[in-house]
């Protein structure tokens, strides 16, 4: 840790101390209210689509953003508390794909429906086990498992099934038709879903002793494993969450359409990456909220909306997602260079 | 004479073909501060290790209140009563330090809110941690919700020792707890030390800090080529003696009745 490091010069005795100062303050408020960074950026965007677009705020466009914030929405919720642990996953997207095929292919084999789902959401929690046992009993670095996981299972996919796979077109279309109507304004229950999800991930997060842990073994593990927490339980428990929330994931994307194939949501791995990062969450471990990751999926799907209202080619839209991660992540590393 | 708390006969660690550890023997009486000071190598850390349970010795054993232990894991000896402040402290920086004080070890609500849901109980944490810092007199913290890396590197010493103080229920260990301090932080420890002592708990300080050693130890233990040279008085030989002795530049005093356990 640099902090202990610091020379005696640098600890002159006159020298007040600073903790107490304005400046220290607000960079505190920041530290404890990390969402606010992220929430203020959405809201900036969404009051200037609205100026500068007509459409932009109008009912249906703002209950669509919503809809398709959930896929990418869970899945992020997933890579949130395995980046939290300084770990990463490429293979969410792989793995959402494997359940979704599973699920729609039971179902449409005649098993019962919710059984079906079950049996998804279960795979892939599975799934993440396995990625989990790998990366936490021998140590090996999770970009490198996922790697390996993602090119295993888009194979393992294509072997399942190399079509589109329909299932009958009552199923689960209720995540996307049912719901709340607030006037003319539509949550859908896919929508509530995820919002629950957030919030049950925030609680547990911040708190449970198992969030506290979370955020101690991507911090320090060595630091964690010295004050007796069980680093390797920890990482494993997280991978196997990500999982089933991967699988819950499989299952929101019926909500949008009663087909799946080997083919859908190709960049959703690099997609939650993106999300999690805008939405603040440091990728060095340790340091974020999922609230963040569902704010950091709104923003990159408005920004494509109002772009795309300004009538802006869809590659510059891409351009300005790219700028935006990279701003976020250079404002992750001068926070954490000030805070050492 | 003090009883002994905590002791180690033959103790022998071997990394492959290197002899850290060389049969070396330890003790610590109630109520003191013992010095364990030996040159880079000497293999203090590795007997350290072997007493908070980081390090499993190849052969020997080690008494706590004269019962043999066998600690697997650092969490066996914190479970017995032995706390370490290691050199790298050990903490989570974003975390505040609140919650430092008690990683792993959280306080969670009564009934199934907290052995259900494990929810921890954040007001009775900070309201601890307050009083611990109290008791130990520490002023220099502002607040105990600030996140540990808005801290100096003396604050996060004291916040180390400050666990190790409120969780040491028999022993606490510090690995060279003054060496990345200035003078005034490197004091402020010292006075730490010497108020954890003062509540009856014996403290093991590793040190390269002489004038420190001098000032707060009442024992000190000087390893040499893998185990116990010898144990002196800081009263009883100059600074420039022990540091002969720990070099081998002087050959060892053989161990004084009144100073041996």
């Amino acid at each position: 840790m640099a902090g202990s490091l610091k020379t005696a010069e640098e600890e002159a005795p006159e020298a007040p101390d600073t903790s107490g100062t304005r400046a220290a303050t607000i960079t505190d408020h920041i530290f404890r209210n990390p969402v606010l960074g992220p929430l203020g950026a959405l809201i900036i965007l969404i009051i200037a689509f609205s100026i500068f677009t007509d459409n932009f705020l109008s009912v249906d466009n703002t209950s669509l953003i919503l809809q398709q914030s959930v896929v990418v929405g869970t899945l992020a919720l997933g890579q949130t508390i395995i980046i939290l642990t300084g770990g990463i996953d490429l293979a969410n997207g792989a793995i959402m794909v494997l359940g979704s095929l599973v699920i729609a292919r039971l179902a449409s084999e005649g098993t019962t429906h919710p059984l079906a789902a079950l049996v998804g959401i279960l795979l892939c929690g599975v799934l993440g086990l396995i990625s989990g046992l790998i990366i936490s009993r021998l140590g090996l670095p999770p970009f490198i498992v996922t790697l390996g996981m993602l090119t295993i299972l888009q194979s393992v996919s294509r072997l399942y099934t190399k079509e589109t796979v329909l299932v009958d077109n009552g199923f689960l279309t209720f995540l996307h038709n049912g719901g709340y109507l607030f006037g003319q304004f539509q949550i859908t229950f896919g929508v509530v879903v995820v919002l629950l999800s957030v919030a049950i991930l925030h609680f547990a997060l911040t708190r449970t002793s198992w969030g506290r842990h979370v955020y101690a073994v991507g911090n320090n593990d060595l630091a964690a494993k010295r004050t007796g927490i069980n680093v390797r339980r920890v990482l494993l428990s997280v991978y196997v969450l990500a999982g089933l929330l991967y699988g819950l994931a499989a299952l929101q994307s019926f909500g949008r359409s009663p087909a799946t194939s080997p083919n859908i949501f190709p960049t959703a791995n690099l997609d939650t990456i993106t999300a999690v990062v805008i939405g603040g969450t440091s990728l060095f471990g340790g340091r974020g909220t999922v609230l963040g990751s569902y704010l950091g999926a709104l923003i990159v799907l408005v920004l494509q909306s109002g772009l795309t209202q300004a009538g802006i080619d869809p590659l510059y839209q891409n351009i300005v997602t790219g700028v935006l991660v990279i701003a976020a992540v250079a404002l992750d590393a001068v926070t954490r260079r000030k805070a050492r | 004479m003090s009883e002994t708390v905590l002791e180690a006969r033959n103790i022998v660690k071997r990394y492959g073909h290197v002899t850290a550890v060389n049969s070396a023997d330890f003790d610590l009486r109630a109520g003191e501060v013992l010095a364990v000071i030996g040159d880079n190598g000497a293999g203090k850390s590795s007997l350290i290790k072997v007493l908070s349970g980081d390090v499993i010795p190849d052969a020997g054993e080690v008494l706590l209140d004269g019962q043999p232990v066998h600690f697997k894991s650092p969490h066996d000896a914190q479970q017995a009563g032995i706390e370490t402040v290691y050199q790298d402290l050990a903490m989570a920086p974003a975390l505040d330090i609140a919650t430092n004080l008690f990683l792993g070890r959280e306080i969670k609500r009564k009934g199934p809110l907290g052995s259900v849901l494990r929810m921890i109980d954040t007001k009775e944490m900070r309201k601890q941690s307050r009083q611990q810092m109290d008791e130990l007199g520490i002023t220099t913290l502002q607040s105990i919700t600030q996140p540990v890396d808005s801290l100096s590197g003396g604050q996060r010493q004291t916040v180390a020792v400050a666990r190790a103080a409120a969780f040491g229920r028999k022993v606490v260990i510090m690995d060279e707890p003054t060496a990345a301090l200035g003078v005034r932080e490197s004091k402020g420890v010292l006075d730490l030390i010497k108020r954890i002592t003062g509540r009856g708990i014996p403290v093991v300080l590793i040190s390269h800090d002489i004038p420190a050693v001098f000032e707060v130890s009442d024992r000190i233990h000087i390893h040499r080529l893998g185990r116990r040279a010898t144990v002196v008085r800081p009263q009883d030989h100059t600074m420039n003696e022990v540091v002969g002795i720990m070099t081998g530049a002087l050959p060892p005093p053989p161990i004084k009745e009144e100073v041996a356990s």
